[in-house]
């Protein structure tokens, strides 16, 4: 991994004014925004947010218990918001905290109130459109107690925006009885530099499932959101699906910490690389009991690239109950073999076995993404990939 | 539908099959009996297209066309078709989406074929992700109706099956060789099925279901003792291999025994 050096990004002076609906993006951007989860032809039913360079440009509320909110405006309007603001992640962790820190762009403040159930996701979109920008995001999400949220984060470059970087901080707050869910898609390009810095925490009862795909190219990504179990019966668990092509560098994973009694964690990654390195990271851990885990990290690497799986565990208690499965291979003949006695071809057969490896089932998300992920991952069959 | 010239197939360096001739007509049925390691399975995998089975005399003539060295999807594209013993499992590949890649383009009703082989409750799952020995016959049967295969290869069709199934099994693989879906009996009674199968079979079960016509023991990879398959069974049932390795024994003037067999074929 090559130093990430800030002062070679712009990060002042990308202002953007706001955008009332997203018609007026190209088709091309429509594309690209799409690929990171947001469908701006279908706007969402519960609420939208956008970040553009260095503003928030929309943001739209239309359920009752459900607020969407510049992070800017957030923190005037509730007194800095003392309760969520840097409380999980710490502002002088790097230099890419600090600088999040120290010139904040802009970012979200999602908040489900007591009891409403926000079923259809709330798109969120961080987006950059300009070359040479570093986008420093905070973002903050809360669930109140007995509330459901479902948001879908979209991360995206337009093509013409070379050579930028992208800072954001997320701190996810889930009270007791609530439930988070949170697909995040990110869709970089071969040169943007990426550093999220994410933290989380649930209460009694609470339940966080974590959704997380990168299927194209991205220069250099490191990320590693941890959440903690502070309360009895919560439940977290992380579903990654990540492709590295040839020049991508990747280096993330989950943390999951549980420190109160009949608590669940799970982590699931399947990654692929054609030429890219991941280094694909897991951590359990357990500080009180009845605690299980399981924890699995599956890489194929197909013609080049190189997966270096770390899964930990670690417990000093009694009676846990921790577990994991890391397997970095290639694709069995065999498996090949049984496709092609079929009537496939060998490229079909391929890219047939890479797509259900690809397939990990994540709950809640809509058709039109749904589908857009099956599309992305037949391109990359398409392509020289394989 | 199928002629097999002096076929000679090594696996690694060793040769398992000596010169096997063997053709089977439009229609026919074919029995392949003989002791583990006698190289039944090989001659199997050879002809579907295997990869570590390596042809080293002979050819594969099929509808009148060589396809010794032709790739597995060719074959099956020609209408080839083969029922797995040990399947792999392919995780995130549902079992419908398979049979439905089996119709090679053409439209298959993955529901209906599913209720006439029990298998409707599995078809959201991962193919052969846990399925029992019965299970994994039954999907393979799934496969093979949505392919509509010419010529059928059955590898051991009874083994692990219990007996509920191996009704079940036999009944779809008769349906399977007759070429018929199930329905109108006076076409049934008009038709003569051009599909052609070939059965490799321990215990004989699958021949109280379709109508084998010709049957042959394999030997230590030659073919030998042509017969009605059913006598062959009986044959076998009373002497045991033992018996047949002595009059072959005499006739080729080798010393045969069980022994010899490489059990890993």
């Amino acid at each position: 991994m090559k130093k990430i050096d800030l002062s070679q990004y712009r990060a002042d002076g990308a202002t953007e004014a706001a955008i009332e609906d997203f018609s007026g993006f190209s088709a091309e951007d429509k594309e690209r925004l799409l690929f990171a989860g947001i469908d701006v032809e279908n706007p969402s039913e519960s609420g939208a947010f956008m970040h553009l360079n260095h503003s928030g440009v929309h943001c739209k509320t239309k359920r009752e218990g459900l607020e969407v909110m510049d992070i800017k405006s957030a923190l005037e309007e509730f007194d800095g918001l003392p309760d969520y603001y840097w409380q999980l992640v710490d502002k002088d962790k790097d230099e890419f905290t600090k600088a999040a820190h120290d010139n904040l762009h802009g970012g979200y403040f999602i908040r489900a109130k007591a009891g409403a159930k926000i079923t259809e996701p709330v798109q969120s979109c961080l987006f950059i459109d300009k070359a040479g920008i570093s986008q420093n995001v905070h973002n903050i999400v809360v669930v109140e107690e007995g509330a459901e949220l479902h948001i879908i984060s979209g991360c995206a470059t337009a093509h013409g925006a070379k050579e930028s970087a992208h800072l954001g901080i997320s701190e996810f707050y889930v009270h007791k009885g609530g439930k988070l869910t949170f697909t995040m898609i990110h869709n970089w390009s071969e040169d943007t530099a990426v550093r999220p810095r994410s933290a989380g925490v649930l209460e009694e009862d609470a339940v966080f499932l974590s959704n997380y795909v990168l299927l194209k190219p991205v220069k250099d990504l490191q990320m590693y959101p941890k959440l903690t179990l502070k309360g009895e019966n919560s439940v977290a668990r992380f579903n990654s699906v990540i492709v590295a092509p040839e020049g991508s560098y990747i280096d993330c994973g989950n943390r999951i910490e549980m420190q109160a009694p009949n608590t669940r964690a799970e982590i699931i990654a399947r990654t692929l690389t054609t030429g890219g390195t991941i280094i694909n990271r897991g951590y359990i851990g357990a500080d009180a009991v009845p605690a299980r885990g399981h924890l699995e990290c599956k890489g194929l690497i197909l013609g080049g690239g190189r997966i270096h799986a770390i899964p930990e565990l670690d417990s000093d208690q009694d009676g846990v109950e921790l577990s994991h499965e890391a397997a970095v291979g290639k694709i069995a003949q065999e498996e090949i073999e049984y496709l092609m006695a079929r009537g496939l071809d060998e490229d079909e057969a391929t890219s047939t076995i890479v797509r259900g490896f690809l397939n990990v089932d994540m709950e809640g998300l809509p058709k039109e993404l749904q589908e857009a992920i099956e599309q992305q991952i037949d391109e990359l069959d398409a392509g020289d990939a394989m | 539908m199928l002629e097999i010239k002096n076929l000679h197939v090594n696996i690694g360096d060793k040769e398992v099959l000596k010169g096997i001739d063997l053709i089977i007509e439009d229609g026919e049925t074919f029995i392949l009996f003989g002791p583990n390691g006698s190289g039944k399975t090989t001659l199997l995998m050879t002809l579907m297209g295997f990869g570590n089975y390596t042809v080293t005399e002979g050819q594969i003539i099929y509808k009148g066309q060589d396809i010794t060295y032709a790739p597995m999807y060719e074959r099956a594209r020609l209408g080839i078709g083969m029922s797995f013993q040990r399947p792999p499992t392919i995780h995130g590949l549902k079992t419908s989406h398979l049979v439905k890649m089996c119709g090679q383009g053409r439209d298959v009703d993955v529901e209906g074929l599913a209720k006439k082989v029990n298998f409707s409750s599995f078809l959201d799952r991962d193919i052969n992700a846990g399925f029992s020995g019965g299970e994994i016959k039954r999907s393979e049967m799934l496969q093979l109706m949505a392919q509509r295969p010419d010529l059928i290869l059955f590898d051991e069709p009874e083994s692990g099956v219990d007996l509920e199934n191996m009704a079940l099994i036999g009944k779809t693989a008769k349906n399977l060789l007759d070429g018929l879906t199930e329905g109108c009996t006076m076409k049934k009674a008009m038709q003569r099925s051009s599909t052609s199968g070939l059965i490799i079979t321990h215990t004989g079960h699958i021949l109280e279901y379709v109508n084998a016509d010709r049957g042959q023991v394999m030997y230590n990879g030659k073919l030998c003792c042509e017969a009605n398959p059913r006598d062959i069974l009986d044959h076998i049932s009373n002497h045991g291999y033992q018996e047949c390795l002595r009059c072959l024994s005499a006739e080729t003037g080798e010393i045969l025994d069980l022994s010899s067999f490489n059990e890993a074929s």
